[in-house]
């Protein structure tokens, strides 16, 4: 009776140098993802100790609304465009709780993220609260986060890296059943060695937070390929919608139209819903004629899911309207399901919890796999028998 | 456990319990995205579990 009914010896052994190698590559990553995003999960509560402006925090009218006490997009565009002369508009975004809207600008149309300038401006009183600080400590935490500051290569090698945490899930789960066969669930050896102490602790905090993580790794990884995947819709879905525009020279931003008479537009095509931003001309998010509003549902499920209505930016006349496609709409659901932002602060501290246990995981598998312990013969053989066998052999 | 030393857990009863908690972290996770209020409560709880059993196997189960 040696072996697990459904596994030989060899089966446990080739799942544990899964287990083990698919951990050794992705643990100094996850590490460090873990603990830059932990002050991440609370970045709106430390902005907002850091803001200047506690009369914005909440309350007033909600600039992505069409309230008459607004000021017209066009005269707010026109505001931020005089702060920064030269320059053009690329996005502007909105805010479904505050008068607090965004204005980027960059020296053209296809602008690179390091060449943007974003400008806060309330919409109610038309003034400006100031440009976005953006190199701030979170700015750093949220850059070593996402790509290290290697873009898109970093963004991608982070997701190759979540892929691996996933296949060290999976392998830890199979490993799990025969370590807890003779074990009641939760058993923590604290008399015993170091090493059979902290393989309790692997095994009790992985076991819990098996669902957590891997919602959080997958979501993780499907975030990572948010580049790539906006480039696929522009190409093919973008593409279609504006095909009656394909190999027109890209309209000149001095023959953008209004953008209220866009917004109007949009407003109509999908009554009920608000927009989220507006992508301008010959950026990522829309075609070289048209504004791009992005509107979002007016329920929680579909406030996720975007719509964009594209406006011809010369005439302000709609060409069409489209739910994003599924893949990005699975990006645009993985964002909350990875940030652990969308349930309140309670959720938030429990996003933190489970991040620390799983930096415990993470710690002990380290600690495990350097610490002095048996060949992998003797390791499996560990597994195999919950580490049972150690204290009786003492 | 308490007849045979060396007695066997089948595998439900290995992941009966994990089971139990990743189902109520995944409603947690799932149902808070679906609205505010009763329904961000309902996630607190949910993935709460996790936490609540952690903090009794390192009490209850320690030995």
């Amino acid at each position: 009776m040696r072996h697990i009914p459904g596994m030989s010896t060899g089966a446990l052994r080739g799942w544990f140098l899964v287990h083990k190698w698919t951990s050794i590559v992705c643990t100094a990553f996850l590490l460090m993802l873990c603990v830059t995003g932990l002050p991440l999960i609370f970045h709106d509560e430390i902005d907002g100790l850091a803001e200047h402006h506690p009369a914005y925090a909440r309350g007033g009218v909600a600039s992505a609304g069409n309230d008459p006490r607004l000021k017209t997009l066009d005269e707010m565009l026109a505001k931020a465009l005089a702060a920064r002369p030269g320059e053009v508009p690329l996005f502007m975004a909105f805010d479904n709780d505050r008068p607090l809207m965004t204005v980027t600008t960059g020296p053209s149309p296809e602008a690179p993220e390091e060449k943007m300038t974003v400008q806060l401006w309330d919409r109610s009183t038309g003034e400006a609260v100031g440009e976005e600080e953006p190199k701030g400590v979170m700015y750093v935490l949220l850059k070593l986060h996402t790509d290290m500051f290697l873009g898109l290569p970093g963004m991608l090698f982070l997701g190759a890296m979540g892929l691996l945490f996933t296949a060290a899930i999976v392998s830890g789960v199979v490993l799990y059943a025969p370590f807890m066969r003779k074990l009641p669930f939760g058993t923590v050896r604290a008399g015993r060695s170091a090493r059979v102490r902290w393989l309790d602790y692997h095994n009790l905090l992985g076991a819990v937070t098996i669902a957590w993580a891997a919602v959080v790794g997958v979501t993780g990884v499907i975030n990572t390929l948010a580049t790539p995947i906006v480039q696929v819709w522009q190409t093919s879905e973008l593409a279609q919608m504006t095909r009656a525009y394909a190999g027109q020279p890209a309209l000149p931003p001095a023959q953008y139209g209004s953008l209220d008479k866009a917004m109007a537009t949009a407003r109509a095509a999908l009554p009920g819903a608000n927009p989220q931003f507006i992508a301008f001309p010959g950026g990522a998010y829309s075609s070289k004629h048209h504004y791009a509003v992005f509107l979002q549902g007016a329920t929680p499920i579909t406030e996720r899911l975007l719509t964009p209505a594209l406006i011809d930016a010369r005439t302000g006349a709609l060409t069409d309207a489209r739910p994003m496609p599924w893949y990005a709409q699975a990006l645009l659901i993985s964002q909350p399901l990875h940030f652990g932002d969308y349930g309140g602060l309670p959720l938030k501290i429990l996003w933190a919890v489970l991040d620390a246990f799983t930096v415990v995981v993470l710690g002990s598998g380290l600690y495990l796999w350097l610490g002095k312990g048996p060949s992998t013969s003797g390791r499996v053989r560990e597994i195999e028998t919950g580490a049972v066998l150690e204290g009786a052999a003492k | 456990m308490k007849s045979a030393p060396h007695g066997r857990r089948s595998l439900w009863a290995v992941f009966a319990a994990p089971i139990a908690i990743a189902m109520a972290s995944l409603t947690g996770l799932v149902v808070a995205l679906t609205g505010d209020g009763v329904r961000d409560a309902v996630a607190w709880a949910g993935l709460g579990v996790p936490v609540a059993i952690t903090a009794w196997a390192l009490s209850a189960r320690r030995r």
